[in-house]
């Protein structure tokens, strides 16, 4: 008969059992999860995966079966995004991301990081100097609500008091919580804005150093500087860091935007996208950490010299696991 | 390969596997994307209700005496849901949430390399920028004090991100951009028979020449192929009549329409692949040597 002689024909029966079993594997994959697969279906995958390529490549030269040569560019490709997705188990990839991924990508971020410390510290000492010679500014560079009663009006006594009263337990959580993701949702603003040159991103540093600043001015001028210090600090290390890694790693991103060197400027962007997300994931937590210190710690710690000492473990702490040289990746 | 067959969609890009295989991808356009994400959006606002009322129901029964614990999850709940949703799902090997599922898209890397949780995370942080700001803009930038013209100017700005989608050829969106990432078609395919196997049992029947097998090419071949899995008797007969006229062809007294079709088409495309093999592409009827 005709049909025997046709190449294509016999290609396709000779090869289908095996892209058809490729195909029920992918379905389960699909459907179900990974999980679904013993580990010789798992090493079988990868080989089908191979096979359903190469048969790929010569229905295409060979065969004009539209049948099989679109079933083919399809399972290919189902496989290949199984075969090149994201695999490594979810605990994998967390103990991977702890051990290896953020402090990478926070250490590559260094230059862009510090452009967005001086940002801060510069909206900081504006403010500090301006709001020292003429506590007006203080109302000017404070969002009217955000001092919560801490303002030039006070009287010092009152000031004092809000630095370390202590309403029992009650609220601390909710407190902590707010505080988190309110901080969360604006980090992950500045990594955004990042996209748009920086501009916005560099604007939010210094905003917020202009908050800190006036803040500061205003408690010195009652007396008050150390003590201010010590509330602030307890988690403002924490905090004050990982707003100002979210601002490098929106830095890192429009500065690859804008100066992509030599290579493509969407090549540039996505490398860079990718560092900078992975350091923005690791902000997150660092803010949870953050909101856990001013939410409880602050409000149960009212000792000057306790709260000094956990401001100080932070810094040393996060200042090694980031900053200390590591071996290369194998 | 809609290079050599002439067959490619307008949405249809190369994916070069880094065996060297082209693996054709349908990218999404904007529209499908608009609707995933509104599937996505409806779902999230649709938990946030049902928790709100469960966590509203529970607090009713406490008679909101420690209430703070409900605002804790309520917050760190709407917390999760608005960033964790999207990275949650597409860190699972389908790499698609709900909405991209039900609409049959999928994420993947668009240098064809492996998909990585640093690209799906900034792909989704980026949705800040582009979803989560022009909607406040919109909604909350008009708030007292606010100039009108500087409202306008802030929507406009915003706007450019979140219709970013709409002007680059790739129908990315800024996350895309950041990411390296791309949304294409999920691939679904099922197995179609192979027409050969419907060889007539008197295929000795028909014996063309060279010339009747050379009428036709590529192009021709798929459309018959198609007719012939669709067997729709009055377009097998219309087809048959303009196939023998234009080879002339006579009947034979009890030839039927879809046994020549069929042993034609098997005729064609034996020939068509043997001249393949040596190396002449004919990619349909104006294509003279």
């Amino acid at each position: 008969m005709a049909e025997l002689q046709l190449k294509s024909h016999r290609f396709r029966n000779e090869r289908e059992a095996s892209w058809r079993r490729l195909d029920s594997l992918m379905t389960r994959v699909e459907r179900q999860s990974v999980d679904s697969l013993t580990d010789e279906q798992l090493l079988e995958i990868p080989v089908l995966y191979r096979s359903a390529m190469s048969s790929l490549s010569v229905a295409r030269t060979i065969s004009l079966d539209q049948a099989a040569t679109t079933y083919l560019e399809n399972l290919c490709l189902r496989a290949y995004l199984f075969v090149y997705g994201v695999r490594s188990t979810p605990l994998e990839r967390l103990a991977r991301f702890f051990r290896e991924d953020w402090p990478r990508a926070v250490q590559s971020l260094w230059r862009e990081t510090l452009l967005a410390a001086l940002l801060f510290t510069l909206g900081a000492v504006a403010a500090f100097m301006l709001t020292s010679q003429d506590p007006d500014w203080f109302y000017s560079v404070m969002p009217s609500g955000a001092s919560q009663g801490r303002d030039p009006a006070t009287s010092t006594e009152a000031l004092r008091a809000t630095l370390y009263h202590d309403d029992g337990t009650s609220g601390l959580s909710g407190f902590a919580a707010f505080l988190f993701t309110n901080n969360a949702q604006v980090a992950i603003l500045a990594f955004a804005l990042g996209f748009a040159f920086g501009l916005p991103t560099a604007l939010l540093m210094i905003y917020n150093g202009l908050g800190v600043g006036a803040l500061m001015a205003l408690f010195v001028s009652r007396g008050l500087g150390l003590e201010l210090a010590g509330w602030l600090m307890i988690h403002g290390v924490t905090e004050i860091f990982a707003i100002t890694l979210a601002g490098g790693a929106g830095f890192r991103i429009g500065r690859a935007i804008l100066a992509p060197g030599d290579r493509p400027r969407v090549e540039a962007a996505a490398e860079a996208g990718r560092t900078a997300a992975l350091a923005m994931a690791g902000v997150v937590v660092m803010l949870m950490c953050a909101g856990l210190l001013e939410g409880f710690g602050r409000q149960l710690i009212t000792l000057d010299a306790a709260r000094f000492a956990i401001a100080g473990a932070t810094a040393v702490i996060w200042g090694l696991y980031f900053y200390l040289p590591r071996r290369r990746a194998a | 390969m809609s290079v050599l067959n002439g067959t490619g969609a307008r949405d249809e890009r190369a994916l070069i596997t880094p065996e060297g295989v082209d693996l054709r991808v349908r990218v999404a356009g904007p529209g499908e994307r608009l609707s995933a994400l509104m599937i996505d959006a409806a779902l999230i606002i649709g938990i946030t209700i049902v928790s709100l009322l469960l966590c509203f129901g529970a607090g009713w029964v406490m008679g909101f005496r420690n209430g703070e614990f409900l605002l804790v999850i309520v917050m760190i709940g709407g917390f999760l849901l608005r960033n964790a949703w999207f990275i949650a799902f597409e860190l699972t090997p389908y790499a698609a949430t709900p909405g991209k599922r039900a609409t049959g898209l999928r994420v993947a890397a668009r240098n064809g390399g492996r998909l990585s949780a640093g690209a799906i995370l900034a792909r989704n942080g980026m949705r800040e920028l582009e979803l989560f700001l022009p909607l406040t803009m919109v909604f909350g930038g008009g708030g007292e004090g606010v100039d009108g013209w500087l409202y306008l100017a802030g929507v406009i700005w915003a706007g450019v991100f979140a219709l970013f989608p709409l002007f680059n050829r790739d129908h990315l969106r800024v996350g895309d951009l950041v990411a390296g990432t791309w949304v294409v078609h999920a691939p679904k395919a099922t197995l179609l028979r192979d027409m050969v196997d419907d060889q007539p049992v008197l295929a000795a029947d028909f014996a063309f020449t060279l010339a009747q097998l050379d009428a036709y090419g590529v192009k021709e071949l798929h459309v018959l192929e198609d007719v012939l899995r669709k067997a729709d008797r009055k377009v097998m007969a219309a087809v048959a009549a303009r196939i023998r006229a234009k080879i002339s062809w006579t009947a034979g007294e009890y030839e039927m329409d879809r046994a020549f079709l069929q042993a034609y088409y098997t005729a064609v495309r034996g020939r068509l692949e043997t001249r393949m093999l040596l190396g002449r592409r004919k990619l349909d009827k104006f294509d003279r040597d």
